[in-house]
Order: C-alpha cells, then sequence, then structure tokens
C-alpha cells in the first residue's frame, strides 16, 4: 500500500505550482495518471521514487516510511523499477549487460536468462542499445525493470513513440507481469484505449492537483452504457459536404467516417478526444474470417 | 642538442595531467549534479587561469609558497615541502594551471548525460561510486580522452607560471618553453629554433588527435 500525502513547489513555463498529493494506492493496483502535459505527472514518480524530494508532507509504503520530516529513504532502498520516456538503457552495455546490471547480486543466473527468452531477447542480447528500434529498446527496458524484482512498477509514457502493433503486443506483457509478479503499478498514459485496457483507476492531475479519480470506464464516458456501441477515438479531419459534415475519426488504427450536424461539429477541433456512439438498435454480428 | 628540458617538460605534463584527472572526475561529478549555491564561484575559481595572465598566477604561487611565509614555512616544517623553484611546486601550480583544461570537457560530458541514466543505476540498487565508474564515465570516454589531451597539451606550453616560481634550473624546473626563452637571450637561436620546432609539430598534432576524436565521437564511434 501507498499513502502520499505531499506537497512540492515545482518551476513550470508558467510559474510556479504546487504540486499537491493525498491518495492511497492499494498493493496490487494498476494506476493510470493522466492529465495535460505539465500538470505534474512525471514529477508524481520522481517523488515516488526519490528523484525529487517533497516540500512537506509523508510517503508511506507497506509500513514503512519512505519519507516524513525531510527524512527521506535513499533511493537504491525503495525497489522501484522506473521505465523512464527515454528508457535510459546504459550505452556502454550490451543488452544482456544492461539486464544483468539491473539484477540483484545474489540472483541466479538463469533468471536473466529466463527473462530474456521471455521477452524475445535472444537473438539482441550481444547488440548495443544504440542499434535497437524502439519496440526493441522498450522490450529491453521491460526485460531489465522486472531483473530488478521490483514492488513497484513505474511507467512515464512507455508506449508513445511505438508503432499500434507492437504497442497492442507490449501492453499484453506489461499487463502479465503486473499480475503475475502481484506488482503495484502507475503508469502515465495520454493514451485512453491503453488506459481502459491496462489500468483498474485512473487518477487525473491538471495544474499539480488531483482532479477525479475514478474506474477508466467512469473517467472517459461519463454516462451510463446501456447497451449502446461507444468507441474512443481521435478527430483527424472534418469537412463540410453541402449542409453536412463528415468527420473522420481514428478508433485504434481504424479510420472511420461519421455523419455529424452543424451544431455538433461547431465545438470539435482536429486531435480532440472523442466518443463515437451508436443507437444502433439492432447491431449485426460478423465473423471474421482470416 | 641538450634533451633535458624536453624530457622534464614531458615529464612535467604526465604527472600534471595524472593527478588532473583524478581529481577532476570527483569535482566535475559534484558541479554536474550539485544544485548548492556556491556552484558559480567554484566554476569561477575553477576557469580563472583561463583568463588571467599566467604572471598573475606565478606571483600570488611565488608569495605563498615562499618559506619567508606562514603558509610556505608551514609546507617546509610540516611536511618539508618547498615549493618554490623545484618540481613539485611546478606540479602543483601547473595543476592549478590546467585544472579548467580537464574539468570543461569532463563536466561538459556529465552534463550531456540524460539524468534518467544515473538515476536508473540508483534505482536498481547501485550507489555513486558504482554509478559513476560503470555507467557515468564509461559513457563519455571522448570527453575524457579531450581532458586528457588538452591538459597535457596546456601544460607543455605553460611558461609565465614556470618561470615565476621555477625559475630556470636545470634537470629540475627548466623545460622546454623556458629553454628556447633561454636560448633566444643568449643569442642561441638554432637552438632555439631546434626547441620551438618540435613544440610547435607536437601541438599541432595533439590537436589534430583531439578535432578527430571529436569528429567521431559525433558518430559514436568511441562510445
Amino acid at each position: 500500500m501507498i499513502d502520499i500525502d505531499i506537497k512540492k513547489e515545482l518551476q513550470s513555463p508558467d510559474g510556479t505550482m504546487i504540486l499537491a498529493l493525498n491518495e492511497v494506492i492499494k498493493q496490487g493496483e494498476f494506476i493510470a495518471l493522466y492529465g495535460p502535459s505539465g500538470a505534474g505527472k512525471t514529477s508524481t514518480l520522481e517523488l515516488l521514487a526519490g528523484i525529487m524530494k517533497p516540500d512537506e508532507g509523508h510517503i508511506k509504503v507497506n509500513g514503512e516510511s519512505w519519507f516524513y520530516n525531510s527524512k527521506s529513504l535513499p533511493i537504491q532502498d525503495r525497489k522501484i523499477a522506473y521505465m523512464f520516456q527515454d528508457y535510459a538503457l546504459f550505452p556502454n552495455m550490451t543488452v544482456e549487460e544492461n539486464i544483468q546490471f539491473a539484477a540483484k547480486k545474489n540472483s541466479p543466473k538463469t533468471r536473466i536468462a529466463d527473462l530474456i527468452k521471455q521477452m524475445q531477447l535472444d537473438e539482441l542480447a550481444d547488440k548495443f542499445p544504440r542499434s535497437l528500434s524502439g519496440g526493441q529498446k522498450q522490450r529491453v527496458a521491460l526485460a531489465r525493470a522486472m531483473a530488478q524484482e521490483p514492488n513497484i512498477l513505474l511507467l512515464d509514457e512507455p508506449l508513445s513513440a511505438l508503432d499500434t502493433n507492437t504497442r497492442l503486443s507490449l501492453q499484453n506483457y506489461i499487463k502479465e507481469l503486473h499480475q503475475s509478479l502481484g506488482l503495484t503499478t502507475i503508469m502515465i498514459s495520454h493514451d485512453i484505449s491503453e488506459i481502459i485496457k491496462l489500468a483498474d483507476r485512473v487518477i487525473k492531475l491538471d495544474n499539480g492537483k488531483i482532479t477525479g479519480i475514478g474506474t477508466p470506464v467512469e473517467t472517459f464516458m461519463q454516462r451510463e452504457l446501456s447497451g449502446k456501441f461507444k468507441f474512443t477515438g481521435e478527430v483527424i479531419n472534418i469537412q463540410q459536404q453541402g449542409f453536412i459534415y463528415i468527420v473522420t475519426v481514428l478508433i485504434q488504427n481504424n479510420p472511420i467516417k461519421v455523419i455529424a450536424q452543424k451544431t455538433e461539429v461547431e465545438d470539435l477541433e482536429i486531435g480532440e478526444k472523442v466518443v463515437v456512439a451508436s443507437k444502433a438498435f439492432n447491431p449485426i454480428v460478423y465473423k471474421l474470417t482470416k | 642538442m641538450d634533451w633535458q628540458p624536453l624530457i622534464l617538460t614531458f615529464q612535467l605534463a604526465f604527472i600534471t595531467t595524472l593527478l588532473l584527472f583524478i581529481i577532476a572526475i570527483p569535482i566535475s561529478h559534484w558541479l554536474s549534479f550539485t544544485k548548492s549555491k556556491v556552484k558559480p564561484i567554484i566554476e569561477t575559481i575553477i576557469s580563472m587561469p583561463i583568463v588571467l595572465p599566467p604572471t598573475v598566477l606565478g606571483f600570488y604561487f611565488l608569495l605563498a609558497f615562499s618559506p619567508g611565509n606562514t603558509f610556505g614555512s608551514w609546507l617546509d616544517n610540516t611536511f618539508g615541502l618547498q615549493l618554490v623553484f623545484s618540481f613539485s611546486g611546478l606540479v602543483l601550480a601547473s595543476m592549478i594551471y590546467s585544472l579548467p583544461f580537464m574539468v570543461h570537457p569532463i563536466l561538459s560530458g556529465l552534463s550531456n548525460l540524460p539524468d534518467s541514466l544515473s538515476n536508473a543505476s540508483y534505482l536498481m540498487g547501485h550507489g555513486k561510486w558504482r554509478t559513476l565508474t560503470k555507467v557515468l564515465l564509461p559513457n563519455i570516454r571522448p570527453s575524457l580522452v579531450s581532458g586528457i589531451i588538452l591538459s597535457f597539451a596546456h601544460t607543455i606550453g605553460e611558461f609565465g607560471v614556470i618561470l615565476m616560481i621555477g625559475g630556470n634550473i636545470p634537470g629540475k624546473t627548466k623545460v622546454a618553453s623556458i629553454a628556447i626563452y633561454d636560448e633566444v637571450e643568449s643569442m642561441n637561436y638554432a637552438a632555439a629554433n631546434r626547441y620551438s620546432l618540435i613544440l610547435f609539430l607536437m601541438a599541432f598534432f595533439i590537436l589534430l588527435s583531439v578535432y578527430l576524436i571529436n569528429r567521431n565521437s559525433k558518430n559514436q564511434s568511441l562510445i
């Protein structure tokens, strides 16, 4: 259990901002941190990891004090694996050495070999990070995080730079690891479908304050589901054709065209997240043939 | 030709560079992560030798190390160190004189590494020392090489400081740059030319190697 109640003054481009967090995260929970950039999401992870120190308050993890009265548990003792946005793979070490460097001294050698196999890194073991693709780097970073045998996994937009297929398979990896190792995971993500797929709860942050906490469905779909079709997507085009408008929405990686009226389009902008819902009474289900 | 001044020059440059390398790493490491208020002051002091005339440094060394002075006599009484007109005095003065040439490349190398590298290592349970030696330093090899070469070259080119506190004692403080001055004073232009030509060519090839290393490091071949 993570019990966090802290304040920290941060310098942002718009001046100073007070990051105030007060929340309890249960053991084994998967939390998504969601909010605009500059809301304090990365700072939240850094405060938990001990990279940054709070100005006041306390952090307690499983009964152990991590921060209280400006006394801070050393970063080395926190058993946190942190997957940085830039992956932070050590350029001077091969894939295998990277994983080895993260492993505990007394951990059996077979564990590293197992991890390499599990993350399908066999052929990359002797390669240096600079020769890897984004998806491969991400897999190495994940394997390295697991080698640490952490209690808590922090992910800073881990999948943002990847193409959709790689993204989907790595989402599955993360979910599997989270469940099989009983981790408490906190992930920063801007991708609503990713959050719905992975997270138990969403913490919404804005301007340093928690503005909402709830399940992904509660957070992103305010109204009841009530049997309607609902998909979240991103507006990629709005086109006027006579009296009506055609809005193209990207759902997963399929562009879908929706007919809309002028009133619906008025406050829509390209790049905005929207829900596409249908009141279809009798939907047809096709089996997909391969 | 008397090779002694050249040999002495290289001994001085070698020892100075070695000692500087050892002390510049902790200094640069501290400067790269500290948020202390004294950081600008420390950086200024380290950089002073770049802008100060060497004679100013030499003058103050001479005053400080002189056995007639409190500090100088304390050094003499406690450690038996006489730093004026001695080789060890030259080493100490050269170290201070060349300090920015070692610290600046290492500091800029360390500052250019993303913070996430050291943080990742700390989170894996590794301490500051292990992180520095296993993660940070191996990834700034071109900067380390630049620092070593520049300090070495800068020490070879030293003149003013040595003239002030070292004098011109053959085999002890008469380095090549002093020897050139000495030969010119006694109208011995041929000998001065030999020393000068050797130093000229050395400076050229040393600096050339720095630029070649910097060009290669952009292609990451040294990392």
